[in-house]
């Protein structure tokens, strides 16, 4: 659906240029839901914004649907406009106008005949789950409410694409969750590709499928949502998982344990999980076949996407050849196994 | 009738002889009240007719706006602070020979009218330009990202989101071409301006010329109010 090649933007001031994004390939499959993760001041905002041509690119190419949108002339590029949705952090609803003439707005600019238009808007407050609202102003909204407006703006003239430019930044987790769970119930009803930018792990991790990490104008990585959480490959990307998943048992509690069974052979191991094995009894399994003992410490799981995921800190005591064995006894069920002492 | 009240008022305060010379004063002035409202009201017009646009294009045409272009952008503010610099008494006698021209002579209302719109059509664009630039960004980029082209964001977004504070600067301009009119009035312009000079400085009549006062002050506080009140009411109907 995108396809972006050696993406560069410069921004030229008076005194210094300033590299906003620096060879950029980036590749968005039709109908999947894409994020872009990285901290403000890493690019994402100016890449999202090349993609509907807000801003220019300084070089490399960008092609939406098969068409490339930086050679497009300014008529054309109106046209392509219009099938690419936009939502955006701080809403930008037009005061001036109620609940049901904003969601006509894109309608007029794409000089929609009237009756047809009044029916694409009341079709669209139903979709977003706002009908009751048509007639009043924005002024009166909840921030959940005015994004609502938004997403049924964005999705006015039936577009392929809806970019998201931190549309849940702004709104509180309950209501990011509800609006996150609109984009992923119109992902699937009506095929449409959603591209999102945001610095909340969450986020990604509530409806992406793909991800890629951006820092310092670049893009450091790219891939399956699992396997950027189970397997962050850069510094950026773990500090952004270890913002939201805690894999560990606090250092100074681990630390107090350490050496606490002298008497017997004690090892101390992070186990990780992902997907179907979590839901399997392993580690009783292996108490009962390798006759040893187990003592959990921590443990956390958590989702990502519809993927379960999560960490155990376990402390494993018996002879040492026992737990040695268990350890490959875990391996073999297909997690993974990290001793810490 | 409240004004010619408040005269006999003031008059009575004053010690001003009143009587029979009321019925005088209070035809006077209710004409050049009438000239000024006529002068001002028709300038304030005209002034948004060619302010306005100028006004939108001052914004559009600026750096980073939608039909960006710098020079032009610099030429016309350069254009308006050169006009804007000209005090006003200077610039009604510098634009007679444009006003003859126009209307044919240089004294009455309708002459009035030339000079007092010409000076008021910069200072509109300046107030319509900062009511403009009020509007976030976010707004503007919203509907670009739809498609929208210039002339649908400049009536669909700048003007109908700066409504209320575009009234509030018709307010703002129609009370300055009040000051200006008064001006104008001492040239032969008619209106209050010129009852105040010729009775109440040259002929000493301390009457007319309070009356004359009062008079604008209500104006003025009647424009400010009616303004107020026409902004908030766009305002709170968003609300």
């Amino acid at each position: 659906m995108i396809e972006i090649s050696n993406l560069t933007k410069v921004y030229h001031t008076l005194h210094q240029d300033i590299v906003a994004l620096e060879d950029v390939n980036l590749s968005v499959k039709r109908g999947e839901i894409f994020g872009i993760i990285g901290l403000s001041g890493a690019g994402k905002s100016t890449l999202i914004r090349c993609i509907n041509m807000l801003e220019k690119p300084t070089r490399g190419t960008i092609a939406v649907d098969g068409q490339d949108i930086s050679s497009l002339n300014k008529r054309e590029l109106r046209l392509a406009r219009q099938k690419i949705g936009m939502i955006f952090q701080q809403f930008n609803l037009l005061s001036s106008r109620t609940v049901f003439d904003n969601v006509m707005f894109p309608l007029e600019i794409a000089n929609t005949p009237l009756p047809q238009a009044r029916q694409r808007v009341s079709e669209l407050l139903e979709l977003v789950g706002i009908a009751d609202k048509a007639r009043i102003y924005p002024d009166q909204l909840s921030g959940g409410q005015k994004q609502r407006v938004g997403i049924a703006r964005a999705l006015a003239n039936d577009p392929k694409l809806l970019l998201s430019d931190e549309a849940t930044s702004a709104l509180d987790p309950d209501t990011t969750r509800s609006i996150l769970k609109l984009l992923k119930d119109i992902n699937s009803q009506l095929d449409l590709t959603i591209l999102l930018i945001t610095h909340d792990m969450n986020v990604i991790k509530q409806i992406c499928d793909r991800v890629a990490v951006i820092s310092e104008s670049r893009i450091v990585e790219v891939g399956d949502v699992i396997s950027i959480f189970s397997n962050p490959g850069t510094p950026t990307s773990q500090s952004f998982i270890r913002a939201i998943v805690q894999k560990d048992a606090p250092d100074e509690y681990i630390e107090s344990l350490i050496n606490r069974h002298r008497d017997q052979y004690s090892c101390l191991v992070r186990v990780s999980f992902i997907g179907a094995s979590a839901g399997e009894p392993v580690i009783s399994a292996m108490i009962k076949q390798h006759g040893i003992d187990a003592n959990i410490l921590y443990g956390n799981i958590d989702r990502v996407k519809d993927v379960p995921f999560g960490h155990l800190t376990l402390e494993l005591i018996g002879d040492q050849a026992a737990v040695d064995q268990s350890m490959g006894f875990l391996r073999s069920n297909g997690l993974e196994v990290e001793v810490i002492s | 009738m409240i004004v010619a009240n408040t005269a006999v008022l003031i008059g009575t305060i004053m010690g001003v002889s009143l009587g029979a010379d009321l019925a005088w004063v209070w035809e006077k002035v209710l004409q050049a009240t009438w000239e000024t409202l006529y002068m001002v009201a028709i300038s304030t017009g005209l002034s948004y007719v060619f302010g306005l646009p100028l006004g939108v294009i001052l914004v559009t045409t600026g750096e980073g706006h939608i039909l960006e272009n710098k020079g032009f952008n610099r030429i016309l503010g350069a254009f308006i602070n050169a006009v804007r610099s000209i005090p006003f008494i200077i610039f009604l006698i510098l634009v007679i020979p444009f006003t003859r021209l126009l209307v044919g002579t240089s004294i009455g209302t309708v002459a009035s009218m030339v000079p007092l719109t010409l000076a008021a059509i910069p200072f509109v664009a300046r107030m319509v330009e900062t009511s403009l630039k009020e509007i976030d960004w976010g707004l503007i980029e919203a509907a670009l990202s739809m498609g929208a082209n210039a002339w649908q964001v400049i009536t669909k977004v700048l003007l109908p989101e700066a409504r209320a504070s575009i009234v509030l600067g018709v307010a703002i301009t129609t009370i300055n071409l009040v000051g200006y009119s008064a001006m104008a009035g001492i040239v032969g312009g008619g209106g209050l301006g010129t009852l105040a000079y010729y009775y109440g400085y040259q002929r000493y009549e301390d009457l007319v010329m309070w009356v004359t006062v009062i008079v604008l002050i209500a104006f003025v506080q009647c424009v400010q109010m009616a303004g107020d009140k026409w902004a908030a009411k766009i305002t709170n109907q968003r609300r």
